[in-house]
């Protein structure tokens, strides 16, 4: 620890701090550009300069380090005229078009110099001029107000792992690019227009949509992956405009992936605004006494089964299940994708060594799964891991660039048993399940012998849990621990198990499996697949439309909040479930939310403990069941799409149009 | 009184004999290099100290304590000699001489400086445009190789040093010793941060000194005569002799060895022929390459030429590359032209040389032409400190001393160009306004 003296406060801070980690301890703020929290430090934008005494000039705080007894000013006649200088340069050449600049208000050059630069300008010569780079269909480049910072080239460097930024040229002319003009191959772009501190690079879909001061804000939780990053959902009216990331150091740190930023539009496309009834072969609309009547009617006395699908709420399913179980017809499964999990005990089924964890691990091994497509913020994280001298990753599936260097160490299940020797001498193993490596015939086999692996490994112990599954929607997980696993199986289900089928949003499955004559009541928010199939519809809300709980893939227990109204005549779809409980005369407990989430605390107490990820390590190494021979057959990948993955990024115009640009580059890469 | 012909270091700094390591060896250099090396590296240190031998790239910075820095003992890692001569301050072609008629002189130096610091390998960065020197270099590189002396065993003392030749691709920042090391190491060169220094984290995160070529080659005959030799020349904490390069309006514009603290004028006037159309015609020098701020003729008279004396006159030694501008000169051309070169050379990393250079070469076109206002030069001055020591590098502060130094002696000058172009169009400041 260091003893630093900032404007006559004293602070410690561990020595090899930066000068300007000690000023924040102190509370004063300093004003930068270059410096970010999360990237490495350039030093380059000079806005962060201080006083140090016996420095004989003033010194870039975010790169100087600190020592013992240092005497720092943050508020002298030489900070000052040095932040006033660099204010004044960096204007001379940035464009005055704040008033067309979609930065405009939330720009950290605008803040900073009405904070710390001079009323006006001296400078009379011509401004710079910059041609603008295409670097991908979601960012929007205007290069003219580029500040050189290089956070950019930064991120894409060592968060990213896709060194395609780069400056070129010299002095003046240095323009930041790709040099030959591309798209960025990274399925994280969305995060430069968070980093950039002006307006340079910007969101395409979002451009001169609005101002923020116009948004209404609402702090709510992604579902489009599994990671469960906590975003900001920004509105206007009925249309959601944005969505951002918030910053969790344990989930996502403040990075989210392109399809959960970008696929907004998509909420607004293909929608089911009113309930369907099928009439004679077709479906005509209906209104919801008649739709919840006719389900009402068709149900009762017959067998039925529920599939959940993966985006759903928790409070949805467990309303759906006390139906059903108030029926006493509990079949229930939430596996659409037919991924063999063993839902005895959560362990079996979480991401153990959690997502803060990956910071520990020295040696990976994932199986069946491309965690980069899967989960883009939890690679980056083993990205992350590794740049600072982490682990080896190995590989069984298919070879893929996952940003970082890794060995294929397998192919099929077969080779599971063997990574044990990859694994030797690892102080902190992860074993990381693609639910995708579930999905096929010998899924429990695969379960059971990834678990022996990381318990062969030493990965099962009191202070350290290694066995990890990582699922690929906000829902999975949620979906399991609200009992969502009881009765007949999908597999029993379409094989006549049941006389009527409730999919719960669910579009993951091959629907042609459904047999002709079962009866398909489809509950969810986009016409994708399973809505064709449907006799009733009855349409309900997507995740930024109502109040609902979801748990990650790490078992973290999180809370998303209405943003928006459901468009039409949709409802929320709890609502929807007490509606058809009414007409079916099954008593369901509850009438609100609240009374809802009470009888679902009473049940499962694990839903109380909001925001919290289960404890960690392991304290019973007993493995799942094995089920059977592991297939020689090797592993496929169950994403092949990053950008329409599910039924909200398939619907979205944006998401589209990445395919498009992407869709080439993905393939050369699957060839290799 | 000049320095007499026994007491030059680089005896064939004109190339009147060949560079080859048979006339090396009859020059006097490589002789007795074995028992140098076997005093030991805290031997050499301390002789090095003694000399008073200061940086010959510009900062001065002493040597012997720059060696010293050094680890004595290795962490793992193998220490490093990197050697600048990317040499491309304008007025300057000292190393230029060095590298292309006496590059043995360097050779041997790089083997001692390496042996004192405990280095392992030395890196020559030449600059891109030197080709020719880059040649010869290599092959005395090759010769010194062959004949054992470098390498496995160098001279037969036991010691292992390797030393490589790197041209550089032609960019006047590379030279900045952090720039060079990025360079070196194949990245963009652009200065680093510091700390940490290059003695803690230098190329390829090894330890590592870098000095210029004039620094080293002197080394081996500092070693060989005695530290009181070389410090007997010049004035204490100036000591030495230095290659000067005298170009400009002199009669005959030479590279010469002399006498560090040894007058301006005595300089030009015995070496360079004196100023063309005779010391009265001389307005200005530039003392220390383009980096230094001018003089004026009334400071020429009397000045000495060493580190002190001329920081006495806000300027510097330099790298002593004189440029000597007589009554015909349009200062303000010159140093308008010294501002586009630091404006095409900033290497963009740091706002205020970024930006900044930009404008300062602006506004001195414009007073070249004297199209501005009189007010005007004091916001130029007031740029010129906005960017000088606010960045990671001195290019900055280099590019900026030439337009201070102008303004600081002839500012009358520059008002009077303004006031002609004024008149010149109507003689009134709306003509200005109207364009």
């Amino acid at each position: 620890m260091a003893k630093v003296t900032v404007d006559g406060i004293e602070v410690e801070v561990p020595s090899g701090a930066s000068v300007l980690q000690a000023c924040e301890a102190a509370g004063k703020e300093i004003p930068r550009f270059c410096y970010h929290e999360r990237l490495s430090v350039a030093g380059n934008c000079r806005m962060c300069l201080v006083e140090v005494e016996k420095a004989p000039k003033p010194v870039a705080s975010c790169s100087y380090p600190v020592a013992d007894g240092m005497k720092v000013f943050t508020d002298t006649p030489m900070v000052r005229n040095g932040r006033r200088g660099v204010m004044e340069f960096l204007l001379i050449n940035h464009p005055l078009d704040c008033p067309i600049c979609d930065q405009g208000g939330e720009c950290d050059l605008q803040d900073q110099a009405v904070a710390y630069g001079m009323d006006k300008g001296r400078y009379t010569e011509g401004k710079r001029a910059v041609k603008d780079k295409y670097v991908g269909p979601l960012i929007k480049t205007i290069m003219n107000r580029c500040i050189h910072c290089t956070r950019c080239v930064r991120f894409a460097q060592e968060v990213a792992g896709v060194p395609e930024l780069g400056a070129t040229g010299r002095g003046e002319s240095m323009e930041i690019g790709t040099y030959i003009e591309k798209a960025l191959t990274t399925e994280l772009s969305g995060n430069l227009i968070d980093i950039c501190p002006v307006g340079a690079l910007t969101s395409r879909p979002y451009a001169f949509v609005a101002r923020p001061w116009e948004l209404a804000r609402t702090d709510s939780v992604d579902v489009l992956d599994a990671l469960g990053a906590p975003i900001t959902i920004s509105t206007r009216g009925t249309e959601i405009l944005r969505i951002e990331p918030r910053e969790h150091d344990d989930i996502n740190e403040e990075w989210l992936g392109d399809r959960s930023r970008f696929s907004g539009d998509g909420l607004r496309r293909k929608r089911l605004d009113r309930p369907w009834i099928r009439r004679d072969g077709k479906l005509v609309p209906a209104t919801w006494r008649e739709a919840v009547g006719h389900v009402a009617a068709t149900l009762r006395g017959q067998r039925v089964g529920a599939l959940a699908g993966p985006t759903a709420e928790v409070e949805g399913l467990f309303a759906l299940r006390k139906l059903l179980e108030g029926m006493g017809s509990a079949n229930l499964d939430c596996r659409g994708d037919g991924a063999r999990l063993d839902a005895s005990r959560r362990d079996f089924y979480l991401f153990n060594s959690t997502i803060a964890g990956i910071d520990q691990a020295d040696r990976i091994v994932v199986i069946g799964s491309n965690p980069r497509v899967e989960a883009p913020v939890l690679n980056a994280r083993i990205r992350k891991r590794w740049n600072q001298g982490g682990p080896r990753v190995g590989v069984i599936g298919p070879k893929v660039d996952l940003t970082y260097p890794s060995e294929v160490i397998g192919r099929s299940p077969q080779d599971i048993a063997g990574a044990a020797e990859f694994l030797q001498g690892a102080e902190r193993p992860m074993v990381i399940l693609g639910r995708g490596a579930l999905a096929r015939a010998d899924g429990a086999a695969v379960l059971a012998a990834a678990w022996e692996l990381t318990r062969a490994a030493g990965g099962l112990r009191p202070d350290w849990h290694g066995f990890n599954v990582l699922h690929q929607f906000g829902g999975q997980v949620g979906a399991l621990d609200a009992g969502f696993r009881a009765g007949l199986d999908l597999e029993a289900m379409l094989a006549g198990g049941v006389d009527a089928l409730w999919l719960m949003a669910a579009d993951d499955f091959d629907v042609a499996r459904i047999p002709a004559g079962m009866f398909v009541v489809y509950q969810g928010h986009h016409g994708d697949a399973a809505a064709a199939r449907a006799d009733v519809i009855l349409p309900g809300a997507a995740y930024v439309e109502k109040d609902g709980t979801y748990v990650n893939t790490e078992g973290r227990v999180q809370r998303g909040y209405l943003a928006i109204q459901p468009p039409g005549e949709a409802k929320e779809d709890w609502r929807i479930i007490r509606a058809t409980a009414a007409g079916l005369g099954v008593p369901l407990g509850f009438d609100s939310l609240e009374e809802l989430r009470a009888a679902l605390l009473a049940e499962a107490p694990l839903f109380g403990r909001i925001g919290s990820a289960p404890p960690a390590g392991c304290a019973d190494a007993a493995g799942p069941a094995a089920g059977g021979p592991l297939s020689p057959e090797a592993f496929a990948l169950p994403i092949t799409n990053y950008w329409q993955a599910e039924p909200i990024s398939r619907a979205s115009a944006t998401m589209a149009e990445c395919a498009r640009t992407y869709g080439a580059t993905q393939k050369l890469l699957a060839a290799e | 009184m000049a320095l007499s012909d026994k007491d030059r270091i680089f005896t064939n700094l004109y190339g009147m004999q060949p560079w080859n390591l048979d006339a090396a060896r009859r020059r006097g250099n490589w002789d007795g290099t074995r028992a140098l090396i076997e005093r030991g590296r805290d031997w050499i240190v301390e002789e090095v100290k003694q000399s008073g031998l200061r940086g010959r790239g510009g900062a001065g910075f002493p040597t012997g304590m720059k060696w010293s820095f050094m680890p004595k003992q290795s962490d793992g890692r193998p220490s490093y000699l990197v050697v600048n001569s990317d040499e491309s301050e304008p007025g300057t072609c000292k190393d230029r001489d060095i590298l292309r008629h006496d590059p043995h002189t360097l050779i041997e130096g790089c083997l001692l400086a390496g042996v004192a610091m405990g280095a392992v390998a030395g890196y020559i960065y030449v600059r891109g445009e030197y080709y020719n020197e880059a040649r010869v270099l290599q092959a005395a590189v090759d010769e010194a190789y062959a004949a054992g002396l470098i390498g496995r065993n160098a001279c037969g003392s036991g010691y292992d040093f390797e030393l490589y030749v790197h041209s550089g691709a032609g960019a006047y920042i590379c030279g900045e010793e952090t720039a060079l090391i990025e360079s070196l190491e194949g990245k963009k060169g652009m200065p680093r941060l510091k700390p940490p220094f290059p003695a803690a984290v230098g190329l390829y995160g090894c330890p590592t000194t870098v000095n210029n070529v004039e620094t080293i080659a002197v080394v081996p005959t500092i070693l060989r005569r005695g530290a009181a030799w070389f410090s007997g020349f010049g004035r204490p904490k100036n000591s030495g002799t230095k290659i000067f390069c005298i170009q400009g309006h002199v009669n005959k514009p030479c590279n010469v060895e002399e006498e560090m603290s040894i007058p301006l004028r005595e300089l030009i006037e015995r070496h360079a022929g004196g100023v063309r159309g005779g010391w009265d015609n001389l307005l200005a020098v530039i003392p220390g390459g383009s980096s230094t701020p001018m003089i004026p003729k009334s400071v020429c008279d009397d000045v000495l030429m060493d580190f002190d004396a001329l920081r006495e006159h806000r300027t510097g030694l330099g790298t002593a590359g004189v440029i000597v501008m007589d009554k015909s000169t349009d200062l303000i051309k010159a140093i308008a032209r010294l501002s586009h070169f630091y404006k095409h050379e900033s290497c963009g990393q740091c706002t205020p040389c970024r930006e900044g250079m930009g404008w300062v070469k602006r506004v001195m076109d414009r007073m070249v032409e004297g199209r501005a206002e009189v007010a005007e030069i004091d916001v130029l001055e007031q740029v010129t400190r906005q960017i000088e020591g606010h960045t990671i590098c001195a290019l900055a502060d280099g590019g900026v001393w030439p337009v201070q130094g102008l303004i600081r002696h002839f500012r009358p000058m520059m008002e009077e160009r303004i006031a002609a172009y004024k008149a010149s169009k109507g003689g009134s400041a709306l003509a200005l306004a109207a364009e």
